[in-house]
């Protein structure tokens, strides 16, 4: 058998590009990027049946000339799931499209919120007691003792942290 | 007898899934359906633990086919456990559901796709558990995966959609890493049947061995939420639906767990790793539970204390020896019950409540003692105090530590231990804080403060709101429509998702409800069972450890698959 040296570049070369665009914000990218990872991962099982042979079909190749036929039905089963997962995916794309005009992985607000709280632990203190930053997300005092504007200009109290 | 029980976790399942889909019409008969066949399934996983106790391990063959060619599926004492503690868990979850979607009005869409899916899924977890080769394993892995995507963004509101993205761009990663690692196995060894796999891999070059090894370990720690691969639970699991989140800490980790014990025991006995395995459950139990502290959110919390006991799980496997499997195994069993019952209480305290953050509960000792009690058995449970089974887990584990005895061991100890206090702490302050404070002085904005945080991991669902709570006098209600416009507008700032209305809706006084009896009566009997373990820790213990020598031994497996001629 000869080693080739296409198909380990063609691998490693798929992962890198499919591991950069993965790690985009972009969900259509993140999405291009799982496929090239797909194809690199099938053709990592390919190359694992060994050398090149013929069609494994008894009565057409003897069986020391087929090509190692399970790699193949391994790369069927997993092309199929990767199929269904990228519909998913695709799906999951247009209703965050929908929902926000937007195709971004989202921000975990409540993580940011946990993450901006001040050094003293604001879950053992009454959040009356608080400044007025931070105290949870919606707590309705923010809003007091302000003039009474229109219910739609009220200003974010927290617009700085996204 | 064994060859006709062992296929039917994953067939009836199935089955029942395409059963369902066809009288998606009608709720009541879909219920029914589903509700029957997670019982069989039960009652099947029970007549394979019993029989495997008896027999040892049996290997069926799917379809005929002689052992190394065909598909086998394998019934020892640890996965016909593994089973029976995931179908019981299974059936609560599911009548938790039923008992929601009649009280919600059943003609809510998401459901007629939830029974299906929920069937699947059962069918991906027995499959995971029976699989006797690796890709058996990934297929069972992809099954459970797939249904979970559908079930965790059930509904599609904004925040779902974002954790749900979160959740599956993680599990495909570590579906693809899995998938690399069966094919590298493969290349290696030229075979796939887990058997087989454990006397070839042994005659591989050290170096090799630990390369497989490390591969297939990213992936199930990635699934098992081991530290540093952990980041993605608790950004993803609290956005769910409560009885979907409750199945998900339940099943899904325990699954990746379930796969590290088999590829440390079964693949590779050696404990190649088990120094870099003690570590990472060092840093996830610590990490995990100093997380679930800073939370102020009943789901998040916890969340981060389900990463945090996989480090417990993880912690035994690593120690290597029979007593440290054993109180793994024991462990998962008491860990599976636990942590489901827990999220099935956070659910009913949205319902009671109207959120799930501690700031804006308070009270609920009073208005609902029932309530206070399922939260309290379980959370002490959890915590590890005596009379319960997470005492008795935490103990094995820590006496299999100090046993062992070196230096790594006696720190994973002591982590254990601090471990356990802070989640005591963390358990404790939800207690403190949404039970026993008294209720805010200000009913209308809390109210809406409520609402508006209910609206943001349940969108489409009115909030709950306890009667007499929206009191419409003057300037309360001025206050309380301002807040609504806050909520209305932070949404705009977030994403934009469809809450603003239930909001508004509560805010301007809808009427409280009673929590729907069979949502009650069911978390009641999850808790009993998690109480129950107590009662029969001794011969669940027992048979923890005669699983756990099993695994030492591999004979069993071994023989079971190959039988005596094949072993060369």
């Amino acid at each position: 058998m000869t080693p080739t040296i296409v198909l380990p570049v063609l691998i490693g070369g798929l992962y890198a590009a499919g591991v950069y665009l993965l790690l985009d914000r972009s969900l259509t990218r993140v999405l291009l990027g799982f496929l090239l990872l797909g194809n690199a991962t099938n053709l990592l099982l390919l190359s694992t049946g060994g050398a090149r042979g013929l069609a494994p079909i008894l009565g057409y190749a003897e069986p020391d000339e087929m090509s190692d036929p399970l790699p193949q039905a391994l790369i069927l089963t997993a092309i199929v799931i990767t199929f269904g997962i990228t519909a998913f995916v695709l799906a999951m794309i247009h209703r965050s499209w929908r929902l926000s005009r937007q195709e971004n992985v989202g921000t975990d607000e409540e993580d940011r919120r946990v993450a901006a709280r001040s050094g003293t632990d604001a879950d053992e203190l009454d959040p009356d007691d608080l400044a007025p930053e931070d105290r949870p997300a919606g707590h309705a005092d923010g809003l007091r003792g302000e003039p009474q504007a229109p219910s739609d200009d009220v200003e974010l109290p927290r617009a700085g942290l996204r | 007898m064994t060859g006709v029980l062992a296929p039917l976790p994953v067939l009836l399942p199935l089955l029942g899934a395409a059963g369902t889909l066809l009288v998606g019409r009608h709720p009541a008969v879909q219920r029914a359906l589903s509700v029957t066949v997670i019982v069989a399934v039960l009652g099947v996983s029970v007549a394979l633990l019993v029989r495997a106790d008896d027999l040892g391990a049996t290997a069926v063959s799917v379809g005929g086919w002689p052992v190394p060619l065909g598909v086998v599926l394998v019934v020892d004492r640890l996965s016909a456990l593994m089973l029976v503690v995931a179908s019981a868990v299974a059936l609560g979850v599911l009548l938790f559901a039923v008992g929601q979607g009649s009280a919600d009005g059943s003609e809510r869409t998401p459901l007629s796709v939830f029974h299906p899916t929920f069937l699947v899924l059962v069918a991906g977890v027995s499959n995971a558990f029976l699989a006797g080769d690796l890709f058996n394993l990934y297929v069972g892995f992809e099954i459970l995966l797939m249904a979970s995507y559908v079930l965790l963004t059930l509904g599609g509101t904004a925040p779902r959609i974002r954790g749900g993205i979160t959740y599956v761009v993680v599990s495909l990663t570590s579906s693809l890493v899995f998938l690399a690692g069966i094919g590298l196995v493969y290349a290696a060894t030229g075979t796939v049947n887990m058997a087989q796999l454990a006397v070839r891999l042994g005659e591989l070059p050290e170096g090799t061995q630990l390369l497989l090894q490390s591969v297939l370990l990213i992936a199930f720690c990635i699934k098992a939420a081991v530290f540093p691969l952990s980041a993605w639970l608790p950004d993803s699991y609290p956005t769910a639906p409560a009885p979907v989140t409750a199945v998900f800490a339940g099943l899904l980790t325990k699954v990746g767990v379930y796969a590290i014990i088999r590829t440390q025991t079964l693949l590779f006995p050696g404990g190649a790793l088990d120094g870099v395995l003690m570590w990472a459950a060092l840093a996830t139990m610590l990490i995990g539970i100093l997380g679930a502290v800073a939370q102020t959110d009943i789901r998040r919390i916890l969340s981060f204390t389900l990463v945090s006991h996989i480090g417990y799980m993880v912690f035994g496997i690593s120690l290597g020896t029979t007593a440290g499997l054993a109180g793994a195994i024991f462990y998962v069993a008491h860990h599976i019950a636990i942590q489901t019952t827990l999220f099935l209480v956070a659910g009913l305290v949205e319902r009671q409540g109207g959120s799930t953050a501690v700031d804006r509960l308070g009270g609920l000792a009073k208005a609902s003692p029932v309530l206070a009690v399922l939260y309290f058995v379980p959370a002490m449970n959890l915590a590890g105090i005596p009379p319960f089974s997470g005492f008795i887990g935490k103990l094995g584990l820590l006496r299999a530590g100090v046993e062992v005895g070196t230096g790594p061991a006696l720190v994973l100890v002591a982590g254990g231990v601090v471990t356990s206090l802070l989640t005591l702490l963390a358990v404790s302050r939800v207690w403190t804080r949404a039970f026993w404070r008294p209720r805010s002085q200000e009913p209308g904005a809390d109210t809406a403060d409520a609402a508006a945080a209910d609206a943001g991991p349940d969108g489409p669902e009115p909030a709950t709101v306890p009667a007499g709570r929206a009191a419409d006098d003057g300037p309360t209600a001025r206050q309380a429509a301002r807040s609504a416009a806050w909520a209305r507008h932070t949404e705009v700032a977030t994403a934009a998702h469809p809450g603003a209305e239930a909001a508004e809706e509560s805010a301007t006084g809808t009427g409280g409800r009673p929590l729907p009896r069979v949502m009650v009566a069911t978390t009641g009997a999850m808790v009993a069972l998690t109480v129950a373990l107590t009662g029969i820790a001794g011969p669940l213990y027992g048979l923890a450890t005669r699983a756990a020598a099993d695994l030492q031994e591999r004979t069993s497996y071994l023989d079971a698959v190959l039988g005596d001629g094949e072993r060369s």
